[in-house]
């Protein structure tokens, strides 16, 4: 059984149809890698998952059952944290209460709250920051912050929209070796993200979406083969200049 | 952190004893209004200041637990003082339809949909006459001469009620309070229950200012709807309280609500009798102006931007 099924997704805005049938399944221990150009449709797709968003049609199962049309609490309660490709730190709080904040999702107490928090953070680096405010840190940190803060819900798969955009080289090795410690830690990762290099060399398998419709799935290798996957890229750099 | 303590138990010996200290029945009674308002202000502040939902419609809370003393009297014949208890639980149930209503809309649309709550409960209040006597108002009789009870029981309530939210915002409810101000989307992202958690600090907040209203009709023995539902007295002042004392601080309230009384009264009594009577009549004026400044210059309130007066005052520069 996947963890995680899409049947069919469909999400309309008014007459367009951000995603239109897609459907792919996560296995459990997997990091599952979802591309596609500028507007494809990937953070819907997230925000369909975590319900921010209805669904206009199809289904999304979680071990085994629909989480359709659960509220975005309850779905984190059931195991799924999400990054947002905007990040949105709690900004006048500091690094360690905005953790403690998640953490509060598993734990009641104030003490095992800040315990949890302070261990989280001591894995995603950043320890050193925890007195900070949260705007005042760097897009860098900010971008793990939002790591820190879902993975404080313990959750069983964790959605990460371009936690890597925006890093400096040295910033991106570190992410990457962060993303595998992640799924070390046994949390499968449904993972979004523009840089190739990342993506490719992280991911088992990769699903390519364009215009809200699949194009291609498989091994990094065969998607980047596909030449429904070059030309949508390809397009998009023609497009471009 | 022990200066801190130090100086909470010199505050505390001082409210103690204030009523040993200063005999003037006229200076106890600021007193024990201020003292109400730091309970307005703080049951506020936690909906407003720390939640992030604004309240333009405290007015009913207060309202509600005010009229709930009075008609313990008019119509059940029992004592005024189990309002006290009562008035808090009947807020409570007036913030659940309040909540259910209002936190539909986010923002300027919920403060903007308090206000209007605040003033249909206010025509209520004035036209169901067989229960609330309408305009003639309630009239009881006082239980006390003295001050002195008056002044013990309030001063415990304000000291309770900062106590209160105190431990509340360094619980669980707490951080939650503090994520839904922050943003509302990641809260939920979190595995917050925003609408229930708003509710919570809704429900905490109608119970502290519905109990201030019930003492209200305790110690001054007569309320009308135009008073106790009233948007400039009541509902504005709140607002006042907490921001001129700040915001999202455990103390701002306390603050603003001594400094806001105190504002109020120099401008009511003409600065006690030595300005001419129509300054009297520019207290609203202040007050708007007060907010102008405060928000201009010391936007945290004088307890957030206590460090930033006291360089002001003392002319020192900020430590690098
Ligand atoms: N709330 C919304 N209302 C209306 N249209 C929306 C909304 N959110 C997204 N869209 C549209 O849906 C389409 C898909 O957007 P989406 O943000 O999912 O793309 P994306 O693949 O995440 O793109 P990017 O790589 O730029 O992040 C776009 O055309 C976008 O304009
Ligand atoms: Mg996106």
């Amino acid at each position: 059984m996947p963890l995680l099924e899409l049947k069919k997704l469909v999400k309309d805005f008014g007459g367009l149809k951000a995603v239109n049938e897609v459907s792919f399944q996560v296995e459990k221990g997997e990091i599952f890698g979802l591309i596609g150009p500028n507007g494809s449709g990937k953070t819907t797709i997230f925000n369909c998952i975590n319900n921010f968003y209805p669904i206009t049609n199809g289904d999304v199962i979680f071990k085994g059952k629909s989480i359709k049309g659960l509220k975005p609490h309850k779905v984190c309660h059931l195991g799924i944290g999400r990054t947002f490709q905007v990040v949105k730190p709690l900004a006048r709080m500091t690094v360690l209460e905005n953790v403690t904040a998640s953490a509060f999702c598993r734990f009641n107490t104030i003490r095992e709250a800040q315990k949890e928090a302070g261990r989280v953070l001591e894995f995603c680096n950043l320890n050193t920051s925890k007195e900070k405010l949260a705007k005042s840190l760097p897009i860098g940190s900010r971008k793990r912050l939002e790591i820190a803060r879902a993975l404080a819900t313990r959750p069983d798969m964790i959605l990460l929209d371009e936690t890597a955009a925006g890093l400096n080289p040295s910033e991106l090795d570190e992410a990457i070796d962060l993303i595998r410690r992640i799924r070390e830690s046994g949390i499968t990762i449904l993972i979004v993200e523009h840089i190739m290099k990342l993506i490719m060399s992280i991911s088992d398998r990769i699903h390519a979406i364009n215009f809200g419709q699949t194009i291609a799935e498989g091994s990094p290798k065969e998607v980047a083969d596909n030449p429904a996957v070059i030309e949508a890229y390809l397009g998009e750099e023609y497009a471009r200049s | 952190m022990k200066s801190k303590n130090i100086t909470l138990i010199i505050l505390g010996i001082f409210f103690l004893l204030f009523p040993f200290i200063i005999k003037s029945e006229y200076y106890q009674h600021l007193v024990i209004i201020a003292l109400m308002w730091v309970v307005i202000g703080s049951s506020w502040n936690l909906l407003a200041g720390y939640t992030g939902q604004v309240s333009f419609g405290h007015a009913i809370f207060f309202g509600v637990g005010a009229y709930t003393a009075g008609i313990f009297v008019t119509k059940l014949e029992i004592s005024a003082w189990w309002g006290m208890l009562f008035g808090g639980f009947a807020a409570m149930l007036i913030a659940l339809f309040v909540g259910w209503v209002c936190f539909r809309l986010r923002g300027p649309y919920f403060a903007l949909a308090t206000l209007a709550g605040s003033e249909i409960i206010r025509l209520v209040a004035t036209n169901w006459e067989s229960l609330t006597d309408g305009m003639v108002g309630i009239l009881i009789i006082q239980s006390f001469r003295s001050k002195l009870p008056y002044y013990y029981i309030v001063l415990g309530l304000a000291a309770a009620c900062i106590y209160a939210i105190h431990l509340l915002m360094k619980s669980k409810w707490g951080y939650y309070f503090v994520s839904i101000r922050e943003d509302q989307d990641a809260a939920e992202s979190l595995g917050i229950n925003t609408t229930l958690y708003k509710n919570i600090s809704l429900l905490i907040s109608a119970f502290f200012a519905g109990s201030a209203g019930a003492f209200y009709m305790n110690y001054m023995a007569f309320i009308d709807p135009h008073v106790v539902f009233s948007l400039h007295y009541i509902s504005i002042m709140a607002i006042l309280v907490g921001i001129v004392g700040g915001v999202a601080t455990i103390m701002g309230p306390a603050v603003g609500a001594f400094v806001m009384v105190g504002v109020q009264e120099t401008f009511r009594s003409a600065f006690f009798g030595v300005a001419p009577r129509w300054i009297s009549e520019a207290h609203a004026l202040v007050f708007g102006l007060l907010v102008i400044f405060v928000i201009m210059f010391m936007a945290n309130g004088i307890v957030g931007d206590w460090g930033k007066i006291k360089r002001v005052l003392l002319g020192t520069r900020p430590s690098a």
